[in-house]
């Protein structure tokens, strides 16, 4: 007894030692930061960038419309752009959805030294810089770009065709950024699928359509979910892809935040603004998660 | 013979990775009645399971047709066959409840919701599985999930019910039960299951008949006391049960019996119909049919034990008896004998009577 519970002391320490470097990596660089910026947000802003400390909840007024003061007023515009953030992001992930779902399949179907080559190309975009990325796009959406061009010699569009610094072209640079990561765990979940169930479905007198429906998609959800998260959140939040291909046409939450620490030098608003967007995110995936552990608790009962 | 699920000329190849084909099937040919128990026999890559899944329409087959009750299903695909599979792993959806999973294939059907919670009931109850209902595939134990597999199948009323060796995942007791309980449920549902097994063992315990297979071919088709008394040829002699076969020459015939040579020279008696003087034959020796002692009528054979193998009921003797072959003898195990008599290096008397050999053709003697 008195052995088993030395080595489980010694386990734990081993445990704590192993994990101390992460620990203290997230907590110097994460935790702390962030509760320098929940702190600021309830400062009133210096005149030329930083804080004066004084208490100051005005900031969140200007988003959500309380509470406020004679200086600060309500302005929806801000939930306008953080609307159109939200559909930005949506559309993301359908985009990335629809592009990788069927894709998975197909790679998963592959064998040896292509599936490889296949599953590295997918990883390849990551060695190129983001920005040379979506500059490209910059050359093909533009008016005298690619596509343009190319849809004029063909006929079937009269005058030039401007398709940058709308929604689209933000959606479509989005995408392309973030294709690999609603892929990559939806390839591992189809990976994994069996395919005797497929058959057994099958077997059984369903259609493709009914066996797409009730078995394979229910079993690949878990990958659509995951690789919806990690598309989602960092599409709401990103501010290249808008500031680039979206101009100054298409505002999202992340241009704000940029524009708030950078240009207008409004500390403290950026950072309710950056919090309340978090709290948002958080809300909503612990919903999520929730609700998933609960009928997950159903389902082993 | 009736017409019921008729394979005609049924071949089927595939694609080796090296630009080569093999026959899967070849020319492969059944009859299976309706209401019977019917296995496919033989050893891995024999086409046993390529054949079970033309039938339910996995695959296409290249050459011949499968007709039900006279009606080709070459142009019906797996979803439309009235025919449903039980697969080795049983393929259970892990999703869904044991419910869902029975009434899969009445959901996919629209049926209507009365009717269907009646005859997943009944099917579940068939199996010994009512109460089941509500848990997950997963928190089932192999036998279950089993019984589950054959449930969901049933409650669709197949009228052949495809099973792809569904007890090889499971151990020998829980084997030996579900062997006993598949028998008896074919037997109640009175339709026809095609078992395809590895097992000969399990083959002849449960089949009304056994279809042997083997590189693709069909090697004998009967009742499994023919399979195992009267193989046709060397492959079923060898696959099913153990069999002690001599090859040699027919050098004198007297009536039914015939003296066959062996290649060494030794001379051995047996009794067939067949063969003439001059033809090459085998003669297929059971190890039951060898005994330790005999009376004045058998014949008898000497030989060295080679090896002693203990098994718990019988000792398995390795006897050396100068034909070109180890015959193998089963000697009934007696408490407190002196088993020392047949250990390494014993000469031994082995005897026979010569009705009790088989012969076959040699292939190639």
């Amino acid at each position: 007894m008195a052995e088993t519970g030395a080595t489980a002391s010694r386990n734990r320490r081993t445990l704590i030692l192993l994990l101390a470097p992460l620990t203290i990596l997230l907590g110097v660089f994460f935790l702390i930061p962030l509760g320098i910026m929940v702190v600021y947000s309830f400062l009133e802003p210096g005149l030329y960038g930083g804080v004066e400390w004084n208490w100051y909840p005005y900031n969140y007024g200007r988003l959500i419309g309380w509470p406020l003061n004679d200086y600060e007023v309500f302005d929806p515009i801000y939930l306008k752009i953080f609307l159109n953030s939200l559909q930005i992001a949506l559309m993301t992930v359908a985009g990335t959805l629809l592009l990788s779902y069927p894709a998975a399949f197909w790679v998963a179907s592959m064998k040896g030294p292509r599936k490889s080559l296949v599953l590295f190309l997918v990883a390849l975009p990551f060695f190129a810089n983001m920005l040379v990325r979506i500059y490209a796009w910059l050359l093909l959406l533009r008016p005298t770009g690619f596509l343009s061009t190319l849809l004029e010699s063909t006929g079937l569009i009269i005058e030039p065709l401007d398709l940058l610094f709308t929604n689209f072209s933000v959606i479509v640079g989005m995408v392309y950024v973030l294709t690999p990561f609603m892929f990559l765990p939806i390839y591992a979940n189809v990976e994994k699928l069996d395919y005797s169930l497929v058959r057994a479905s099958r077997d059984l007198g369903a259609t493709n359509v009914q066996t797409l429906w009730r078995i394979i998609l229910p079993l690949t959800a878990p990958g659509i979910i995951g690789g919806s998260v990690i598309v989602f959140i960092p599409a709401l939040g990103n501010f290249i892809v808008p500031s680039l291909l979206g101009g100054s046409k298409v505002q999202m939450t992340g241009n704000l935040i940029e524009r708030s620490f950078l240009q207008s030098r409004d500390w403290p608003f950026g950072a309710a603004l950056a919090l309340l967007i978090m709290a948002f995110v958080v809300v909503l995936f612990s919903l999520q998660f929730s609700r998933q552990s609960k009928s997950e608790g159903q389902g082993t009962r | 013979m009736d017409g019921f699920l008729q394979i005609r000329s049924a071949t089927k190849m595939y694609r080796t990775p090296e630009g080569g084909s093999i026959r899967a099937l070849d020319d492969v040919t059944l009859h299976i009645r309706s209401n019977e128990f019917i296995s496919l026999l033989g050893p891995s890559g024999c086409g046993k399971t390529t054949l079970l899944k033309c039938i339910a329409g996995f695959e296409d087959l290249d050459h011949g047709d499968i007709t039900l009750t006279g009606q080709s299903l070459t142009r019906i695909p797996a979803h439309r066959r009235p025919f449903n599979t039980v697969f080795q792993n049983y393929a259970l959806f892990p999703h869904l409840t044991v419910e869902r999973n029975v009434a899969y294939g009445l959901d996919v059907a629209h049926v209507e919701r009365k009717e269907r919670t009646r005859r997943v009931g009944e099917a579940l109850e068939q199996v010994g599985l009512a109460g089941f209902g509500a848990r997950m595939p997963n928190q089932l134990s192999g036998g279950q999930q089993q019984r589950v597999a054959v449930a969901r199948s049933l409650v669709l009323k197949p009228k052949v019910l495809l099973l792809d060796e569904p007890l090889s995942a499971l151990d020998r007791k829980m084997r030996e039960s579900m062997q006993i309980e598949l028998k008896s449920l074919q037997h109640s549902v009175g339709i026809t299951f095609i078992f395809v097994t590895h097992d000969q063992e399990e083959a002849l315990s449960m089949s009304d008949r056994v279809a042997v297979l083997a590189s693709g071919k069909v090697q004998q088709l009967a009742s499994p006391k023919e399979i195992y008394d009267e193989p046709q040829n060397e492959f079923v002699a060898n696959f099913v049960g153990t069999s002690n076969i001599f090859k040699g020459k027919v050098i004198a015939k007297e009536g039914r019996t015939l003296t066959l040579k062996t290649a060494n020279g030794r001379e051995l008696a047996v009794a067939s119909d067949r063969f003439g003087v001059g033809d090459d034959a085998c003669a297929v020796l059971r190890p039951e049919h060898l005994k330790l002692s005999g009376e004045a009528r058998d014949r008898a054979i000497k030989g060295t034990v080679t090896q002693s193998v203990f098994v718990g009921s019988e000792m398995h003797l390795h006897v050396d008896v100068g034909l070109g072959r180890t015959a193998v003898v089963r000697h009934r195990h007696n408490k407190g004998s002196t088993e020392a008599a047949y250990g390494p290096g014993a000469d031994v008397t082995l005897y026979y009577t010569p009705e009790a050999a088989h012969v076959i053709e040699c292939k190639g003697a």
